[in-house]
């Protein structure tokens, strides 16, 4: 049964900062940015795991969860710790299922007008070309040898290969490739399962969506990343698929086992980690590293699959990538802590890293600004581009948001919507709805999802990032 | 789809819980199992065209509910079929099925989500109240 946040067990450090004091085997305090009105919202298990995370070794300054915080596995989803490297953990259930799963946006240099009369063939055409839905497969198939230079290589194998050009890579994290990946930590059934899946959608929320710039909220930043209202853009959200989905059900089982040898106490099975320094440990960043070659990958495929029908559609449209994000990740990272400049792993479930402005491993377009973070919304209400901030390093180890979450269950939400009855009122408001399965379409009702306007309204409240611009819905391929 | 005979889908904020029950754990599991199914399609409308077996073992019951269902997702991935029926047999550590069910077609059937995992939330496989109880949450 769902129980709201009970708020007397925080200190306020501000409108947008909740504090849940050190306490019993709390290593540092829990840290969480919202308003008081999305708090208080929050299931109170938030607060549970919040604190729980905070017990794991080595943990540094705070366990930390966004504004779009709810229940997760081990972790909230929302949830953001870091780790020292010598003492502290890394969890497979502090990264999750769906490994790197993220969004990236693709400008098209087109206008809203030039879609008019032509919306309908656009959304039929990449409703036939981009394989979605549970189920779907695509053309690729990967020899051995082809998967491990993928699970290395990311997306600059991709670009390798002819899916996109040379310059893309510098506007995706990591340049397009994690280093450290270890394909040997990649195990044969993770491998089968993703072998018909290179360069698919998935299916749940994840989704190709064109859209349309409205609101500018930050003109300065909006320039700087080439965007005016009524630009169209593209976003795909999507993940590792099969690969990652099989190496966190392995490596949480692992972990979950091998935790009490390495002297864990574990408050929650799905915290499963293991020292960052020993063998398991670093198997699994071997393992994870790979999965988040394989999305940067598979994002990148799809990609090119877009620009081809585009190429089709809109011959003079020009493609090209503002930025990729991902948001289920553990990375090796530098930040300042108590100002010594220390290396981390840093654990993003379900948040998205935020570079701000004068990051050395941000793109020297983005220097100046911060970095674009693309947060999803729901099919009908549309997403926001936000940018990083200077403080959000000292608030959120340069983390914000990743979306609103759900309001209501699946299940709920099929009792309350028709999927045909939720594309007809969609179409209504000219937005086109292509998906294979209408049930599918119910569950992802926009009335399913919370209010994104106040998560990133508090995100921004609480300075950990900045609202740029808005985008509006206009075609949305749901798997 | 929420509910079955002996099984239900419980809530859990962006996933799905999965609960069967039954007389005894094997009945339970494959129960477990049809919430599982419903999660993607109705299991009563999926066709026990082609059948295969498969094994897992663990040394309790809840991880071994948790090898059950992932080795079912597992299945379906790699197999691209859809299971509406399962038969269980677990000795000690060890557990056997059957599975029978159809390929995966999008265009003849509603598959709603693709199912990531079996998680280890609320993961629980022990007798209550006279009856056994298989449940876990499952990452959509």
């Amino acid at each position: 049964m769902r129980v709201s946040m009970d708020l007397g067990r925080f200190e306020r450090i501000n409108d947008y900062t909740w504090r849940i004091p050190q306490s019993g085997n709390m290593r540092v305090p829990g840290i969480i940015y919202a308003s008081e009105a999305l708090i208080r919202e929050m299931d109170d298990k938030v607060y549970d795991q919040v604190r729980n995370v905070a017990t794991l070794p080595g943990i540094v300054k705070a366990s930390m969860a966004m504004p779009d915080a709810h229940w997760g596995y081990g972790f909230p989803i929302g949830g953001v710790a870091a780790f020292d490297p010598k003492h502290g953990v890394v969890s497979a259930g502090g990264v999750g299922f769906d490994i790197s799963c993220g969004v990236r946006l693709i400008k098209t240099g087109l206008k809203r007008h030039e879609l008019e009369g032509r919306m309908e063939r656009l959304a039929d055409t990449l409703f036939a070309r981009i394989p979605a839905g549970v189920g779907s497969k695509s053309h690729l198939r990967l020899t051995d040898d082809e998967m491990d230079a993928m699970l290395t290589g990311g997306a600059s194998w991709a670009v390798g290969q002819g899916y996109g050009k040379p310059e893309d890579l510098e506007r995706i994290e990591e340049r397009g490739r994690m280093e450290g990946a270890d394909p040997r930590e990649v195990s044969e059934r993770a491998r089968v399962r993703q072998s018909p899946e290179m360069g698919t959608l998935g299916s749940g929320n994840h989704y190709l969506e064109v859209q349309e710039v409205g609101e500018v909220r930050e003109p300065t930043i909006a320039k700087a990343y080439g965007l005016d209202a009524g630009d169209v853009v593209i976003s795909i959200h999507c993940g590792s698929r099969g690969l990652g989905h099989q190496i966190g059900t392995e490596y949480l089982k692992l972990m979950a086992i091998e935790a009490a040898k390495h002297g864990i106490h574990l408050p929650d099975r799905e915290l499963a980690c293991a020292p960052i320094n020993s063998q398991i440990g670093r198997s699994y960043l071997g393992a994870m590293r790979s999965a988040i070659n394989c999305a940067l990958a598979n994002r990148q495929i799809l990609t090119q699959f877009t620009r081809d029908v585009f190429a089709d559609l809109f011959p003079h449209a020009k493609l090209d990538l503002l930025y990729d994000v991902s948001h289920n990740t553990c990375k090796e990272e530098q930040h300042i802590v108590d100002g010594e400049k220390r290396t981390l792993f840093v654990h993003r479930k379900g948040a998205t890293r935020a570079f701000g402005p004068g990051h050395p491993d941000l793109p020297d377009v983005f220097k100046e600004v911060g970095q674009p973070v693309i947060i999803g919304g729901s099919m009908g209400t549309g997403s926001y581009i936000l940018a990083g901030t200077k403080e959000s390093e000292a608030l959120s180890f340069s983390s914000s948001c990743h979306g609103a979450g759900r309001a209501m269950s699946r299940t709920q939400a099929t009792k309350k919507w028709q999927g045909d009855k939720v594309i007809a009122d969609l179409k209504g408001k000219g937005i086109l709805i292509r998906s294979p399965t209408m049930r599918g379409v119910a569950e992802e009702a926009p009335g399913a999802y919370k209010n994104l306007d106040e998560v990133v309204a508090a995100a921004d409240g609480a300075r950990i990032s900045v609202t740029v611009v808005h985008l509006k819905p206009l075609i949305c391929i749901k798997g | 789809m929420s509910e079955g005979d002996n099984w239900r889908h419980f809530s859990h904020d962006a996933d799905v819980g999965v609960q069967g029950f039954g007389s005894t754990v094997e009945s339970a599991f494959q129960n477990a199992a049809l919430a599982l199914t419903a999660i993607v399609m109705d299991p009563r409308e999926v066709r026990p065209l082609e059948e295969i077996s498969v094994e897992c073992t663990a040394p309790d019951h809840e991880l071994l509910l948790y090898e059950w269902l992932n080795r079912i997702i597992y299945e379906m991935d790699v197999r691209r079929m859809i299971f509406g029926r399962y038969d269980v047999k677990i000795d000690g550590d060890r557990l056997t099925a059957v599975l029978r069910g159809e390929p995966m077609d999008n265009k003849k059937q509603d598959l709603a989500v693709d199912l990531k995992g079996a998680t280890f939330t609320e993961l629980k496989a022990a007798q209550e109240n006279g009856r056994w109880v298989a449940q876990c949450v499952i990452d959509v």
